[in-house]
């Protein structure tokens, strides 16, 4: 350790020297590796011994299941689609060639952005990224080409957070901005029934169709959902890591024990969808509808949405009955776009976008509840 | 009546080096010194020389914005330093002892025959009313005021905090005699806040001529700003004044034997301690006769508690409204992938990403490490959790960011001091100085609005 400290103290650049950016990139590395021994003197001479690198990495861990889970289906659902019998080692490790570039370059292209603005605004790299590296991949469709990945990510980036003035300040999820402008931006690579299972040099077996769940249900009706056990277990095509509720509820789990992700919003969520679901069924008249509540909540991005996109503290709302709106709010849209557009059958990330929008003036409405209370206190006396 | 008050928001922070419930031997005060930084938002106005010889209670300096309010030493002796700084900012003005004890004379008499006007004169003039504080902005009353209430806090549960009720113990008259001087001030309550957690002192449970509340739960149920919130919240363009029990014995001693006797028992604690007690001295003293062959190697220094203490050199002074000298481990040592969760035995966290959150009574040994740097707002609802007002503090602080007098006032700037949101800026993720911010604000708006 002490030589690593000291190999790291001798290569640092200068802060104002030639190179900003070098600095930026040493400072990044630097404060990864040792938290800096820097003491509190002005007020509390104590502190935690958390902090937003802590908070970020326990988002990332949570979300490691997902991620080995969404590595595992991307292989078998391609030996599926080729019509091939493989062992589990084969599956993992051609779904690892295939998810882990993709990582890579969401990562690499994410902080590289990042280390440019840290350099050209002269502060240290904030850590926000780390999660969105990670969420980035897991919502994109296993077939996206990475340079449309990275570009996305730079757009997201730039003009989703730093524009803003960086970690902490963005209005809307940056990992979902990757996926809406993707969506948006190139909708035939992003939809449809090509991009959710990668073929790689095999071809599809007769009779296949590689769409997702919900993109089948769009034109052959909800017989072509797959069980609700399926939709839990999640050996289904989808987006890289939304498949498994096993898998996303490990990491709900991580969440939730420490504390770092709110069980409120996770939960109004998974209501707000339910009730909104159960009124659906209610009133029927057209297949969709019908499709048990239950169900409904297991099925696409849902659960993946609500565990880990909603839940971002910066984006959701930050009062404690706020969230359980705001976690409301999003379950209702969400159900809504999926059963009464069937253009976009994911719902969940412009539900949650529309979240993050509202999220702001729903705490507008708790805080002035609280501000009445104390005008009111005034009054009386 | 009375009112109990069941905080449930808060925490207690397990330290070592709590003080035994016993007294160190006397040590001899040598030096005092009185920082008019202890007294926010104060100018001062010197009224002594270098060379001058003074007695216990004769003036030092005075608040230029109110010459009533006199600022006198705690012990007689000579001036032997007026430090300045920048801009010839009065830092300190220090007093070595001439041994001699003597006293300048005030009036003594029983504060029930008196009238509020000689109260309140006799309190000036004694230099015992910069204890009086006042919300809004915390800082010292203004005698022309008329409070629509006086608090005192009979607790202190930040961490390592002396008890309240050991010190008080056997000085029931000195107490009353002091409360009863008090209670002339005000047309209102005089609100006695007592400890709900343990079974308060007879000073305490027999008080008269002040309403009693029983307070109890985790630390900040001692502020008095929180006390205050739950028993009778300050309003818009309301007054409350606020002191600790511990001063109403100097004010007791004031009016019971004519003198201001600065003497007071302060809690030496921390884990660099070796034999943390209770040690008896003056307000202002000099630290070295008390540290000295008592503490470890590579202490800082604190006058007042870890929260919201200051920071002393080793052979430093006293602030003038603490009651507790604290001596924690020094940090400043990089550690080695530090932000993992769940390691190292000593690492304590409010949230549930260290080992701490499965060992509750445990006690821990900080250091001053930041333990990471400071970042924009991430995380929400931390603040909340340790802060039992209903106010939303990271709104507040936000406000408070931006200046904007207006949404601060709305949020309810007049009910807070820094010291309430110490423990927010401990659990602080994002590492922002929150009591600093929560400072300057209040001083801004009352430069602004008064």
């Amino acid at each position: 350790m002490k030589a690593l400290e000291q190999f790291m103290q001798k290569i640092k650049p200068k802060a104002d020297g030639k190179f900003p950016l070098a600095h930026a990139v040493w400072d990044g590395t630097y404060t990864f590796l040792f938290v800096p021994g820097h003491t509190n003197h002005n007020g509390t001479h104590i502190r935690d011994s958390i902090d937003l690198k802590r908070t970020m990495i326990m988002v990332v861990l949570a979300l490691i299941p997902s991620l080995l889970f969404g590595i595992y289906n991307v292989g078998h659902q391609h030996f599926l689609a080729i019509g091939e019998m493989a062992e589990f080692m084969d599956k993992f490790l051609f779904g690892a060639l295939k998810v882990l570039p993709i990582v890579i370059v969401s990562y690499a292209v994410g902080l590289g952005v990042e280390f440019v603005f840290a350099a050209i605004n002269k502060h240290a790299i904030q850590e926000g990224f780390l999660v969105s590296g990670m969420l980035i991949p897991l919502i994109m469709p296993i077939d996206v080409p990475l340079w449309m990945v990275a570009v996305a990510t730079i757009f997201a980036v730039v003009l989703g957070k730093e524009v803003f003035g960086g970690t902490g300040m963005n209005v809307v999820n940056i990992a979902l901005v990757t996926r809406a402008f993707l969506f948006f931006a190139y909708p035939t690579q992003m939809s449809g029934d090509k991009v959710w299972i990668s073929l790689g040099d095999g071809a599809a077996v007769d009779g296949f169709s590689g769409a997702t769940p919900l993109g089948k249900a769009v034109e052959g009706g909800v017989e072509a959902i797959p069980s609700i056990m399926d939709s839990i277990i999640g050996l289904i095509p989808g987006s890289i890591g939304e498949t498994s509720v096993i898998a996303i509820g490990i990491g709900a789990l991580i969440l939730i024990l420490t504390g770092i992700g709110s069980l409120r919003i996770m939960l109004s969520m998974f209501v707000g969808g339910f009730l909104t679901c159960l009124v659906f069924n209610a009133v029927g008249g057209n297949p969709f509808l019908e499709v048990p509540a239950l169900h409904q909540l297991m099925l696409g991005g849902f659960a993946f949405g609500a565990v880990f996109m909603a839940t971002d503290p910066v984006t959701a709302s930050q009062t404690s009955s706020g969230k359980i709106v705001y976690g409301l709010l999003i379950g209702m849209l969400a159900m809504l776009i999926r059963v009464a557009n069937p253009a976009y059958p994911e719902g969940v990330m412009l539900a949650i976008l529309i979240g993050n929008v509202f999220a702001p003036l729903i705490d507008h409405v708790v805080i002035g509840a609280n501000i009445k209370k104390r005008l009111k206190r005034v009054k009386i006396a | 009546m009375s009112k109990d008050v069941k905080i449930r928001k808060g925490t207690n922070i397990k330290l070592k080096g709590v003080a035994e419930k016993l007294y160190a031997n006397p040590v001899q005060v040598s030096e005092v010194v009185l920082r008019p930084d202890d007294f926010p938002n104060l100018i001062p106005k010197l009224c002594v020389k270098l060379g001058d010889k003074v007695k216990a209670g004769s003036p030092l300096f005075f608040d230029k914005g109110n010459e009533q309010i006199l600022f006198t030493s705690p012990i007689s002796g000579e001036v032997v330093e007026i430090n300045r700084g920048d801009k010839r900012k009065l830092l300190e003005v220090k007093v070595e002892s001439d041994g001699a004890n003597q006293f300048e004379t005030f009036k003594q008499a029983d504060p029930n025959s008196l009238s509020k006007e000689e109260v309140l004169a006799t309190m000036l003039k004694s230099g015992v009313w910069p204890f009086f504080r006042q919300r809004p902005y915390d800082v010292i009353a203004n005698p022309s005021d008329s409070p629509k209430a006086i608090h005192i806090t009979a607790m202190d549960t930040s961490p390592l905090a002396p008890d309240y009720d050991f010190v008080m113990h056997g000085q029931d008259e000195l107490f009353q005699i002091g409360l009863d001087a008090i209670a002339k001030l005000t047309d209102g309550k005089v609100h006695l806040n007592v400890n709900g957690n343990d079974n308060p002192d007879d000073a305490y449970k027999k008080a008269k001529n002040v309403q009693i509340n029983k307070v109890s739960g985790p630390h900040p149920a001692g502020n008095v700003g929180v006390q205050i919130h739950h028993i009778d919240p300050v309003n818009k363009g309301e007054v409350v004044w606020t002191l600790k029990s511990l001063d109403v014995l100097t004010i007791g001693k004031l009016f019971k034997e004519g003198k201001f006797d600065a003497s007071r028992v302060i809690a030496f604690v921390g884990s660099k301690v070796t034999a943390p007690k209770y040690v008896r001295t003056v307000l202002g003293a000099n630290i070295s006769n008390i540290v000295k062959g008592n503490v470890e190697e590579g202490g800082r220094y604190i006058s007042g508690n870890p929260l919201t203490g200051t920071q002393i050199p080793e052979n430093g002074y006293l602030g003038f409204y603490d009651y507790q000298l604290t001596v924690l481990p020094e940090g400043g040592n990089n550690q080695f992938f530090g932000w993992l969760p769940f390691t190292g035995l000593n690492k304590f966290s409010l949230s549930r990403t260290a080992l701490s959150f499965l060992t509750p009574n445990k006690t821990y040994d900080l250091n001053t490490n930041m333990n990471g740097e400071e970042r924009a707002y991430v995380v929400t609802g931390e603040y909340e959790k340790v802060f039992p007002m209903d106010i939303y503090p990271v709104y507040l602080v936000k406000a408070m960011m931006i200046e904007d007098i207006d949404k601060m006032e709305a949020l309810g700037v007049y009910e807070v001091a820094p010291e309430d949101f110490a423990l927010c800026e401990f659990a602080c993720t994002s590492k922002i100085e929150v009591q600093r911010v929560v400072r300057q604000a209040l001083d801004l708006v009352r430069k602004e609005c008064s």
